[in-house]
């Protein structure tokens, strides 16, 4: 059964924050010297215009996942869990079938949980945290941070960066691992998907 | 009144010669006539008499303006004496030694041509006299005010030739000043009077501090923005505001970081010599990226602004070799002597491809700059000098002035410097700096007279005990040491368009590749995190690729 499963905000949060990250990480990279695209002077600008603009809908994000209760996606579970590793290393080169169905009340798998977990509870705050340290830099003395070094900090925004980059690849990778390879990206893009759906589709509370 | 200037006008031409007739006729009718004066020097009896020397003249402006000699007296521009609150060093031209010309001690009437006094030729002049203070080399308005390079001060009271010929110094013919011409109009000071001493230190045009030469008389707007002669057309003393004759800005005790903002009238911070002065702590208009206000704390306005030095076109001296300073004469391929006119043997003059100057026998091997890339310091406005009682390692670069600052210290900014080296002579068995006779024409034991080394040092080091500034004679034995010498850059400030812009800095290869001791974006990385980093992104990127590998053959293998 056809079911709408990512709501509108969700999927205008989940495209823009998209955008926004592959933006932040090409100019951030580019601020790291890894290349040279826009300039320094215009990299620096546009990844500020860009980190603010993140925060922002992740604020919203944050209120929408509260206050729908969504956030409850994310709760971790070990149920199923070595079934899903089993089956991207072994059973997905094996024809098997997913060991896990989505539903409503539980959209993502066991291995999608942990990661998107790991995104929102360890890299978006490390880089968020170091993000608004690195840019209120010459605030620290007024804020009682003198014993911050500028390099620890810019440390861990470059790790919190790699982070995503790895977490970015594998994701996008796994978005294309549906049947046909297009489906979960579609379903991010048009909120149906295909479900089997035992009970009968509620509200999620 | 209008007649005599008019006679004025009419004389000048002829007294200093057709080329700078235009330029002194515009003077008269503005900086020595100025309009915001109430006084009319050229209306005092007192100044309507022949003067036959300057010290005749002094006396003359010390009859009205009483206290301005005594003023003098208190400043450094008269006693060549600084001494630094917090180092504690005894400064000043009068005992420091520098890498170019070496010290005052022993050639002295070449030295104190700049000083702003009459006569200090030797250890034992007379810092209390008021008729010896030159009220004229600041207040000359006409341009006709010229000092020869080696009258203790002195203006040249007749003309001076060589030759049948007028000897020019520095651009300046050196004919006998009519003193009271020029005291009749004097004036307020400008970057030409200023210019006299500050432009050509080290001995010619732009020697010395690479930001200060002739070019600064009238510069045009990108040469620097506030003197820009057709636009705002500042003169030296528009920032070095003067108290009671002293003036603000010496570079004995910098302001590396000026946090008192704009100076106005309650609030005022000893002068006006700095940007924050008039321009703030905030300077730049707040954009997306307000690090540019931001960097006020750590980065001086002169790092970004002054993207390089010497750039009016006249070269700066970066290189002194006092070691090949030797008797060297001209011959020809036979090796016979060339021979001049008056049948005297030619030293050995070499030039650059440039045409500056890189050998002459008497000062050794030179090398010269023009648009030079500052090299940059932490600083927090002091600077300690070797002096000639200082111990130095001879194996070393010895720093005659080290920059004195560090990333940790509130006070100190990023700021431009032009680092001159070169090597000069040193004693081997004390390990100091030496004072060296360079210059006396008459004694036969002065350098520049004999090129013996071992005499010139004994007479130079001897002079210096003397004063107290050296605690030993010289041994005998001496070497040349290798040196280095930092001038602070903050003149030829550029328009803001050629400003620095980020990547200048922020880039691994930047101007501030050797500023060490903190983290920068852009430049600095940690190599051991990236490496961990590229090894994550490719691991995933070769996991995932390998997956999709292993995807699509089985699905080749069984086409469903």
């Amino acid at each position: 059964m056809k079911v709408m499963i990512y709501k509108r905000f969700e999927r205008f949060w989940h495209w823009t924050q998209a955008a926004l990250i592959i933006a932040l990480m090409v100019t951030g990279f580019e601020i790291h010297a890894v290349y040279h695209l826009f300039g320094f002077e215009q990299a620096v600008n546009l990844h500020i215009i860009l980190a603010w603009s993140l925060i922002v809908l992740w604020a919203f994000a944050i209120f929408w996942h509260l206050t729908t209760g969504e956030w409850r996606h994310y709760i971790p579970t070990t149920e199923k869990l070595m079934a899903m590793v089993r089956y991207y290393s072994i059973g997905m080169f094996r024809d098997e079938e997913k060991p896990y169905k989505k539903s409503l009340s539980a959209k993502h798998n066991p291995l999608q949980r942990l990661a998107y977990l790991g995104f929102k509870l360890v890299i978006s705050p490390l880089i968020w945290v170091s993000g608004l340290l690195y840019l209120f830099y010459t605030d620290w003395p007024a804020l009682g941070l003198e014993g911050l070094r500028l390099g620890q900090v810019a440390m861990v925004h470059t790790a919190a960066a790699i982070a995503m980059l790895v977490f970015f690849i594998a994701h996008v990778y796994l978005a294309l691992t549906g049947k046909p390879f297009y489906a979960y990206v579609k379903a991010m893009i048009t909120g149906y998907e295909e479900i089997e759906e035992t009970k009968t589709p509620g509200k999620n509370s | 009144m209008r007649l005599r200037r008019h006679m004025r006008i009419i004389v000048f031409p002829v007294l200093i010669g057709l080329g700078l007739a235009g330029l002194c006729h515009a003077d008269l009718q503005t900086a020595g006539g100025d309009a915001s004066s109430t006084a009319d020097h050229g209306a005092f009896k007192i100044l309507k008499r022949e003067f036959k020397t300057a010290p005749e003249v002094t006396e003359a402006c010390l009859s009205c303006h009483t206290e301005a000699a005594k003023q003098l007296h208190q400043t450094t521009h008269w006693t060549w004496e600084y001494k630094h609150p917090v180092t504690g060093q005894l400064l000043g031209k009068k005992h420091e030694i520098n890498v170019f010309c070496g010290s005052l001690r022993s050639n002295y009437q070449r030295c104190t041509s700049c000083h702003i006094g009459y006569g200090w030729e030797d250890r034992d002049f007379d810092f209390s006299s008021e008729r010896n203070v030159d009220c004229l080399v600041c207040h000359d308005t006409t341009r006709t005010y010229v000092k020869p390079s080696a009258a203790a001060g002195h203006p040249a009271y007749h003309d001076i030739t060589r030759d049948g010929e007028i000897v020019v110094e520095n651009d300046k013919p050196l004919r006998a000043v009519d003193l009271a011409l020029v005291a009749q109009n004097v004036g307020r000071t400008s970057r030409f009077t200023c210019g006299n001493c500050h432009f050509y230190g080290g001995g010619a045009d732009g020697v010395k501090h690479g930001d200060l030469d002739s070019s600064l008389i009238a510069p045009d707007k990108s040469l620097d923005v506030h003197m820009d002669a057709a636009g705002l057309d500042f003169s030296c003393a528009t920032c070095h505001t003067a108290e009671a004759h002293d003036v603000a800005g010496s570079h004995y005790s910098m302001q590396a970081r000026d946090e008192h903002g704009i100076d106005i009238p309650g609030r005022a911070y000893g002068g006006r010599a700095s940007c924050e002065s008039c321009h703030g702590t905030r300077p730049h208009p707040a954009n997306v990226n307000n690090k540019l206000n931001d960097h006020v704390n750590k980065v001086s306005c002169q790092a970004c602004h002054i993207p390089s030095f010497a750039r009016g076109g006249v070269a700066t001296k970066t290189l002194w070799d006092w070691s090949q300073a030797t008797l060297k004469l001209k011959r020809d391929e036979a090796g016979e002597l060339v021979l001049n006119e008056q049948g005297r043997p030619i030293r050995v003059v070499e030039y650059d491809e440039h045409g500056h100057p890189s050998y002459m026998s008497h000062k050794g091997y030179f090398e010269h700059g023009e648009n030079v890339v500052p090299e940059y310091h932490w600083f927090d406005g002091q600077i300690r000098y070797t002096l000639l009682d200082n111990e130095i390692d001879p194996t070393e670069t010895v720093s005659v002035n080290s920059i004195q600052g560090s990333y940790e210290d509130p006070d100190a900014r990023i700021w431009p410097f032009k680092r001159m080296v070169g090597k000069q002579p040193y004693d081997k068995q004390t390990n100091r700096l030496l004072a060296t006779h360079v210059y006396g024409p008459e004694d036969k034991t002065s350098l520049w007279s004999n090129y013996d080394w071992i005499k010139a040092l004994e007479v130079g080091q001897h002079e210096a005990v003397l004063t107290g500034e050296a605690g030993q004679e010289f041994s005998g034995e001496f070497g040349f040491v290798k040196n280095e010498m930092y001038w602070p850059i903050t003149h030829m400030v550029a328009p803001g368009k050629d400003a620095l812009n980020c990547a200048a800095c922020h880039a691994p290869d930047g101007r501030l590749a050797g500023l060490g001791g903190f983290y920068m974006p852009g430049r600095d990385s940690f190599p051991w995190l990236d490496r961990i980093g590229l090894i994550a992104v490719l691991g995933t990127l070769g996991g995932v690729l390998l997956h999709l590998l292993g995807r699509i053959l089985i699905s080749l293998r069984k086409p469903s």
